[in-house]
């Protein structure tokens, strides 16, 4: 078994009387598409904070390559080369797609104390980034204000400002999260083509997606792991079958 | 670079024209008054201008920001009223005050956010403004007279008052080239993402604390220096320099300007200043020949009109008198 690029081992977290992590192991090797699927409430988000650093486990550790980043903070990690997308987008509305993009590719070419020279004209900060918007399909909207993109070209720009720190690994957060059919299919293609260069960690809803992707799967159960393996085996997993996706065809058939 | 000549940029350009060539005016009309009144308006413009910095282009509302100009004034007063006549250490020491000054607030506010930093800021000038009222060696309450303005070795004669004036109007035109290489650099694109996003900011790998101490400080200083010029100004020290009113009145200059923009806060402060001395005259001018000597009393009360004028910018221009600008400068684009 190759090394892991992620690996976390027995991390516990509790909000009060709720658990959202329950000694929770995962490993995540480099060059794979590791999605972690699970009913709500199963601590998928805060698992993702935690990896991140802005939420401190309460037990456990983190390596990340091997190197112990359980203290290490937001920024750090960030620096390290773990790059995250929100599930609620956050971005800098008030500034132009490419800047958006641009400030991601400088938070990763060392210290802004430069004071003088025009930013905008740095080709070191503007070919990355205009690199990232055409690898996510947003080339041609480099200069309008991220205010009047529609909310699939917000998820799109959030993936473009991920990459753009020429991360080893992503972190996405549910980034179909209210996406139309059509944008999801385009969000799909994009996570494929991206799969080949980078490692990921996927949470998400959408099975469809997940089970299209995903190389290994975990699932989460009051923010314990309770099955991981090849999708194939996890459709055949009985306890996964009962307690995840039992209650997703439930789900369905009441939505239907 | 490309300028394009719209409504804007021709109000910035004649504005700029008439500043540069105001001395002339005065040299043929013999006018002394209006070279004091734009020395004064140049120097607050200076003063809007660091504080806009901060509150227009890092969303920093610093609600204490006369306390800069207060420090950077009584730093001058204090050493001329010991004897140190000399600019060349009045000057260094009020912006290396200033900048402490600015450190110290900065670095404790600026771990608070909204209401709390506005509190705070306010809280330290107040605090400054009780101290200058204790120097009781240095007038206490009543203020500090200033002798002898600073001496340049014979560079530069501030008693001059031609001379003061392009001085002044130096820094801020050198303050106002200075904002505009800071606000688009990899520093400046650092404060305005955090303005517009700090969480996300942090997300992506930016300590933002230390941009953002850092842009209060420099903020703090080029203030300090408006102080220095107010002082050599008007002769006189005194803690209403540092209230939080005049606080208040920077705030209105930046914002009847408009924030975020660079000639803003001048557009603004010539704006306020000009309005201020024009108002009773014009009250009187309007109201003499229906209502007689009551509108000369009436005059007095200039500022029940000036309020609600402030009032209306705020509701209906969101960007201010250079918001407004901009917008008629679109419309006419569009035909």
């Amino acid at each position: 078994m190759a090394e892991a690029l992620l690996q976390v081992e027995n991390l516990s977290k509790r909000f009060g009387g709720i658990v959202a992590s329950d000694a929770l192991s995962l490993d995540v090797r480099p060059g794979e598409l590791h999605a972690v699927i699970g009913p709500n409430g199963a601590g998928k988000t805060t698992l993702i904070a935690q990896l991140t650093g802005e939420v401190t486990p309460d037990a456990g550790r983190i390596y990340f390559s091997g190197r112990d980043i359980t203290a290490v903070p937001v920024y750090r990690r960030s620096a390290l080369g773990l790059a995250r997308s929100f599930q609620i987008t956050s971005l800098f509305l008030d500034l132009s797609v490419l800047d958006n993009v641009a400030l991601a590719v400088q938070a990763h070419a060392g210290h802004s104390f430069r004071f003088w020279r025009d930013a905008r004209s740095v080709p070191e900060l503007r070919q990355p980034a205009r690199a990232a918007l055409e690898r996510v399909g947003l080339g041609d909207r480099a200069e309008l204000p991220a205010s009047v993109l529609s909310h699939g070209e917000h998820r799109q720009l959030e993936l473009a400002m991920a990459l753009a720190g020429r991360p080893r690994m992503l972190l996405l957060d549910e980034p179909m999260a209210g996406l139309g059919p059509e944008e999801s299919a385009r969000m799909v293609k994009t996570l494929r083509a991206l799969k080949k260069e980078l490692t990921i960690l996927l949470v998400e809803h959408d099975m469809e997606a997940v089970f299209a992707l995903a190389d290994r799967i975990t699932v989460l159960v009051y923010g314990r792991a309770i099955a991981s393996g090849a999708p194939a085996a996890i459709r055949a997993n009985a306890e996964v079958r009962q307690a995840y996706l039992g209650e997703a065809e439930s789900e369905g058939a009441r939505h239907g | 670079m490309n300028i394009s000549l719209n409504a804007r940029n021709i109000t910035v350009i004649v504005l700029l024209a008439a500043l540069i060539l105001l001395p002339l005016y005065v040299a043929v009309t013999g006018d002394r008054f209006m070279l004091t009144l734009f020395t004064r308006i140049v120097i607050m413009a200076l003063a809007a201008s660091s504080l806009n910095l901060i509150l227009g282009y890092g969303g920093m509302m610093s609600f204490g920001h006369a306390a800069y100009l207060g420090i950077g004034g009584y730093a001058v007063g204090m050493l001329a009223h010991e004897g140190i006549g000399t600019g060349f250490i009045q000057w260094p020491v009020a912006l290396l005050v200033s900048a402490l000054f600015a450190l110290i607030v900065g670095a404790l506010s600026l771990r608070t956010r909204g209401v709390y930093f506005i509190m705070l800021t306010l809280a330290f000038a107040q605090m400054a403004y009780y101290i200058a009222s204790g120097l009781s060696r240095y007038g206490g309450d009543d203020g500090l007279t200033i002798y002898k303005r600073s001496q340049f070795a014979g560079l530069i004669n501030l008693s001059n008052k031609i001379q003061f004036y392009y001085l002044c109007l130096a820094f801020l035109l050198g303050g106002i080239y200075l904002i505009w290489r800071l606000i688009n650099s990899r520093f400046g694109m650092v404060i305005q993402g955090s303005r517009s996003n700090d969480a996300r900011m942090q997300a992506i790998g930016f300590p933002t604390y230390r941009y953002r101490l850092t842009c209060f400080v420099i903020a703090g200083t080029m203030c300090g220096l408006a102080g220095a010029l107010l002082a050599n100004h008007t002769d006189f020290v005194s803690p209403a320099m540092l209230y939080w009113t005049r606080s208040g009145d920077l705030m209105f200059m930046v914002i009847l300007g408009g924030m975020g923009s660079l000639f803003g806060p001048l557009i603004g402060t010539v704006a306020l200043l000009v309005l201020e001395e024009a108002l009773p005259s014009i009250i009187k001018l309007l109201g003499s020949p229906l209502f007689g000597d009551a509108a000369g009393r009436a005059a007095e009360y200039w500022q029940i009109v000036l309020g609600p004028l402030l009032l209306l910018v705020v509701i209906f221009a969101r960007g201010g008198i250079d918001g407004l600008l901009q917008k008629v400068s679109q419309k006419v684009r569009r035909g």
